[in-house]
């Protein structure tokens, strides 16, 4: 089922979900987004999330990223297991161990360029590691533009200034939401090889949450969803491979679909 | 679309209900007033109505002079009583004596009424009323039927502690200064409430003793009409058998006549309090303007889609008009409904004022919910005008884009209306400044017109205080960066926010000014003129008998002793003129006033020299004065240099019995004999008053400290109704933030999500809060400045000559301001950090 072996043992766990439920609405009304999802993130590997929309790929960043809480099921950022901590230990790791980046680009519109890359520094009351910082900024590409409001830059420089702000804390992980998703190709290319460059070059931790092959061929594993369970998984992906894996979940699922009416309509 | 209207009404309860506030607390004080002051007036009436029997015959001329300090000396003899009880048209004529000499002292030793309403004593009959019940009855004990034996009103009891047997108290302004005398009875009056005042009741003889020397005459005579005939018929009756000087007056006409008075009064009140009342509405017309900006922009996405629906421009504005219709509505029901409750308020206020009207149910007129939506729903549409002429400006493709920003009117036309208004406030302010008539009431206009157009201007000059403001925010780093970034954020918005505090605090500001210029004057003025040693006084204000100043005369030490007398008089037939009668070379000696008269006759009047320039009066000029017993002709005999020691006229003691009032002393000055001390007499001075709580004896500085008193008085309530004006600016942050904060939840999300903890989160808005509300202080306390230094120059020769800058309030108020917003932030924090990060994050 998965492109070779996973050499669990040679790696560190960046983030590991057990055997998550996460269910919305009661009874009738109920819908299990989660269905017991176990999956480990690996330290400086660039993880995509896959799977066609429902699937449950959104809500499984959500409370990878201490954004949501599980209805079962333990997550842990590092060794930190998350359900044990309180609003404020929330805070401080969604601060210092975390790093996020949204599908829209969510900066501060009153703050500058500079000044949103470094907004998470200035809430923990942290300086900056200037050789850190510096790398982040020649990486992203935006030097010159550090002095302006998000308003006066394009979304393709937005998403990086928010890319820029996820990396510049030296987070444990950082979690990407559709980061492309409001981009045009160009501008969502440049997203992508920024972040792809800070997981080789940088070392950095990498979970992508997309429905899109291309950005997902980006990455170092993809991981599919499908009715709130990990259904498949695939290395070094590319995006005519990743379009055929999920062709292929989509027609089981269909079949699935299926049979379940048969069953239904015997009952 | 009015579905779509009540629809979205509905949703957004909470907004609705804040943006209905300010309408609500405009709307409770007007309709409070009212309430107010209609259950004042019943009240009032039902002991006009109460008292007044059929015809009452009386004085020419006195019924208008109810509130004479001084007794009448025109009486009736008895033999005229009888006679009047002959006629063929009356039942009955009970003679009446009266006085408001006494005053009822409790068995603490204090006043029973306090300095507030009067006293009231006359003889015990059961003669009835025009309602056809007798005025009093007796309801516990027994009518009083000899001297020393008293019944009093059972509320008076109750306060001053008196069960029936005791003792009870009563000071006199008269020749015996002192009274006790056995409670036999306790009364209740047949009208219904006292409004405070204190019945005491006697029996004809004793009363006659008391207060009309022992003879059997009577102040007035109460007619009772027999069966089958009017008011009118016995009052012409009566008139025939009555010598001159006296008339016959129908209980209607007696009875109109003090409501007039009363009215004249409560009508005083009434326009005090909805002035107050105004400046509410006009605070609160700022803030629904504000909210419904908010709303309206907030919504801009949406009315887009309806537009883009085929709604037309007039059906997106009319469904905003009708949103602000309902919320008007809703306001104005709510705003009533306070209204009852702040009319008990001010009923309680009053009452510790002394002047009681609980007993009378409030009255709630037709007119006062009339008015209270009239006023509800009128201010919330025109303030809803502007925002809903805007809405309907959204372009249909905006429902297509992502960020959405209504078309928003130039600023430079607003500027330059307001930089405009500035500049004619300004104007109107020099030329009060430079001496024309009536200058305060050109300052009054160029304020309005600088306040408004200050108004207009905000958005512009509040950026340098909130960049100011910023700066010091500097310590709380990037957290107070940002409060400061969303305050500036939007101008339009937070300038509104902060002018409804501004305004409020302008008005304190300048009040605050004016009254410590006043208090200033009075140290300085008095200081500078009364130079005497003692004063006595009544704070009551009712005269006191002219034995203790013949009393003082007598101390070994006590050198000259000065008296006067007010004696109420009209002046070109309208104008209340204070006339003080004395002795006049005494006076002037006293005080080193350089007048050019020495004596007066009776028929003589000295005028003050500044209010003889104002008449066009010279000496030698006749001039008519008309008291309580008529008008007369007195001749102008000199005038007198300005002064705070004496009123505008001066007459001799002459004059008093010339208009037939008693001779009592409303204010008397003493000083020590050369060669002698004023600590050597103080302790014999107050000796001769220790007994008679209802004069004091006072020093220069406490004489200063009593006018200070009533001055820091009249200013505590002053700042108090205007504390309404400040509560519904405060309401005005909450509104703002609250929307702000919902208008921001992505990026409440997003802060949250990078590790902002909800204590930085909540300081953030509390940061923004305190900017705002500081900057209304700023701009306020700025504008109060500059009206209150233009109003003390002003009024000048009215009085206040010295300007005093009360400093250390003005930097209380603005931490007040301070404080105000971080009270206002309270809820909008606490929601912000309440938002559930995922969910804000998601928010379109």
């Amino acid at each position: 089922m998965s492109d070779g072996p996973t050499p669990a043992t040679t790696r560190s766990v960046a983030a590991r979900a057990v055997d998550l439920h996460k269910t919305y609405g009661k009874q009738e009304a109920e819908v299990r987004a989660l269905d017991g999802v176990s999956l480990d993130v690996y330290a400086g590997e660039f993880t995509a999330v896959m799977g066609p929309s429902g699937s449950g790929k959104s809500t499984l960043m959500h409370l990878l990223a201490a954004l949501d809480t599980a209805t079962s099921g333990t997550v842990f950022i590092g060794d930190t297991e998350l359900a044990r901590l309180n609003d404020k230990q929330l805070t401080k790791l969604r601060r210092d161990d975390v790093g996020f980046v949204f599908q829209a680009f969510n900066l501060v519109p009153t703050l500058t360029a500079q000044e949103n890359i470094l907004l998470p520094l200035s809430i923990a009351g942290r300086k900056p590691d200037q050789a850190w910082y510096d790398q982040v900024i020649d990486t992203v590409g935006l030097r010159d533009r550090l002095g302006h409001r998000p308003n006066e830059m394009s979304g393709g420089q937005q998403q990086r200034v928010a890319a820029a702000r996820a990396l510049v804390g030296r987070p444990t992980i950082v979690f990407a939401d559709e980061p492309t998703g409001n981009l045009d190709s160009t501008s969502g290319a440049e997203v992508l090889k920024f972040l792809q460059h800070s997981v080789r070059e940088l070392g950095q931790t990498i979970v992508m949450v997309t429905h899109d092959p291309v950005a997902a061929s980006y990455t170092d594993r993809v991981v599919f969803l499908a009715d709130g369970k990990v259904v498949d998984e695939m290395q070094a992906p590319t995006p005519e491979k990743i379009l055929e894996r999920m062709a292929a979940i989509q027609t089981r699922a269909m079949d699935a679909a299926a049979e379940r009416s048969l069953e239904g309509g015997a009952a | 679309m009015l579905r779509v209207t009540l629809r979205n009404l509905l949703a957004r309860k909470v907004r609705l209900l804040m943006s209905a506030f300010a309408i609500v607390l405009g709307v409770a004080f007007v309709a409070g007033t009212l309430i107010f002051t209609d259950t004042m007036s019943k009240s009032f009436d039902g002991i006009v109505e109460g008292s007044t029997p059929d015809v009452t015959v009386r004085p020419e001329g006195t019924g208008s002079w109810d509130q004479a300090p001084s007794a009448d000396t025109r009486t009736i003899p008895a033999s005229l009583v009888d006679e009047l009880g002959e006629l063929s048209g009356a039942e009955r004529a009970d003679g009446s004596v009266q006085s408001q000499s006494l005053t009822l002292v409790g068995s603490d030793g204090k006043l029973v009424t306090g300095f507030g309403p009067p006293t009231l004593s006359f003889n015990y009959d059961d003669a009835p009323a025009m309602t056809g019940e007798p005025a009093v009855v007796i309801a516990e004990g027994r009518e009083p039927s000899a001297a020393g034996e008293v019944a009093i009103d059972a509320t008076s009891a109750e306060k001053g502690g008196y069960e029936i047997g005791d003792t009870v108290t009563l000071v006199s302004t008269g020749d015996q200064p002192r009274l006790e005398v056995e409670l036999v009875g306790l009364a209740e009056f047949g009208g219904g409430s006292m409004a405070g005042a204190s019945l005491v009741l006697f029996d004809t003889a004793y009363a006659q003793e008391l207060f009309l020397d022992g003879k059997d005459v009577f102040n007035q005579v109460a007619l009772t009409t027999a069966d089958g005939v009017t008011q009118q018929e016995l009052a012409y009756e009566a008139d025939q058998i009555l010598p001159d000087g006296f008339e016959a007056v129908t209980g209607d006409a007696a009875a109109a006549q003090t409501e007039d008075l009363i009215g004249e009064i409560l009508g005083f009140l009434t326009t005090i309090l909805l002035v107050f009342a105004s400046i509410a509405i006009i605070v609160g017309t700022f803030l629904i303007v504000n909210t419904f900006s908010i709303l309206v922009a907030q919504r801009s996405r949406e009315l887009a889609l309806l537009r883009a629906l085929g709604a037309s421009r007039r059906q997106v504005s009319r469904s905003v008009l009708i949103e602000a219709l309902i919320v008007g509505l809703v306001g104005s029901t709510l705003g009533v409904l306070l209204g009852i409750g702040l009319a008990q308020g001010l009923t309680a206020l009053f009452k510790s004022f002394g002047l009681d009207v609980s007993e009378t149910p409030l009255v709630i007129a037709p007119r006062t919910w009339i008015v209270g939506y009239v006023v509800g729903v009128l201010v919330t549409l025109v303030a809803a005008y502007l925002p809903a002429r805007r809405a309907a400006r959204v372009a249909p493709v905006a429902a297509m884009r992502d960020d959405v920003a209504l078309p928003e009117s130039s600023m430079r036309l607003r500027m330059l209306f307001g930089a405009i208004l500035v500049v004619i406030g300004a104007g109107l302010l020099w030329l009060g400044l430079s001496g024309v008539d009536n200058g305060a009431w050109y300052v009054g206009g160029g304020a309005f017109s600088i306040l408004i157009g200050v108004s207009l201007m905000s958005p512009l000059l509040s950026h340098p205080v909130l960049v100011t403001i910023g700066g010091l925010y500097r310590p709380f780093g990037l957290v107070g960066r940002m409060a400061t970034q969303n305050a500036l954020r939007n101008p339009r918005r937070t300038a509104a926010t902060a002018s409804a505090l501004m305004i409020g605090l302008t008005l304190v500001t300048t009040m605050s000014i004016l009254g410590s210029s006043v208090n200033k004057s009075v140290d300085v003025g008095v200081k500078k003129e009364f130079t005497t040693d003692f004063l006595l006084t009544n704070p009551v204000g009712a005269p006191f008998s002219t034995a203790i100043a013949d009393q003082i005369r007598e101390i070994d030490g006590v050198g000259d002793v000065v008296e006067t007398q007010f004696v109420p008089a009209r002046i070109d037939d309208n104008a209340f003129a204070a006339v003080t009668a004395t002795d006049p070379p005494r006076l002037f000696d006293m005080f080193d006033l350089d007048a050019t008269v020495d004596d007066l006759a009776a028929d003589e009047i000295a005028v003050r020299e500044d209010k003889a320039d104002d008449l066009g009066l010279e000496v030698g000029d006749a001039m008519t004065v008309e008291t309580q017993s008529g008008k007369y002709e007195l001749a102008v005999a000199g005038t007198y240099p300005e002064t705070n020691v004496t009123t505008e006229y001066l007459t001799s003691f002459a004059f008093v019995d010339l208009v037939k009032l008693t001779r009592e002393d409303s204010f008397v000055a003493v000083n020590a004999a050369p060669g002698s001390s004023a600590s050597e007499i103080e302790e014999p001075v107050r000796d001769v008053v220790a007994d008679i709580p209802t004069v004091v004896v006072q020093t220069q500085q406490e004489f200063i400290d009593s006018q200070r008193e009533q001055i820091n008085g009249i200013l505590m309530l002053i700042n108090a109704l205007l504390g309404l004006a400040i509560v519904i600016a405060a309401l005005g942050i909450v509104n703002t933030l609250a929307l702000s904060v919902i208008e921001r939840t992505r990026e409440v999300g997003l802060l949250r999500a990078v590790g902002m903890s909800r204590r930085q989160l909540r300081r953030m808005v509390r940061l923004e809060a305190v900017a705002i509300a500081v900057l209304g202080a700023v701009l306020g306390i700025a504008m109060g400045l500059v009206f209150g230094t233009v109003l003390q120059r002003v009024l000048d020769d009215e009085g206040i000559t010295e300007l005093s800058i009360p400093v250390g309030t003005l930097v209380v108020y603005v931490v007040i301001a301070a404080v105000v917003g971080v009270l206002a932030a309270v809820f909008p924090a606490l929601r912000a950090s309440r938002l559930n990060v995922l969910r804000a994050i998601s928010t379109e």
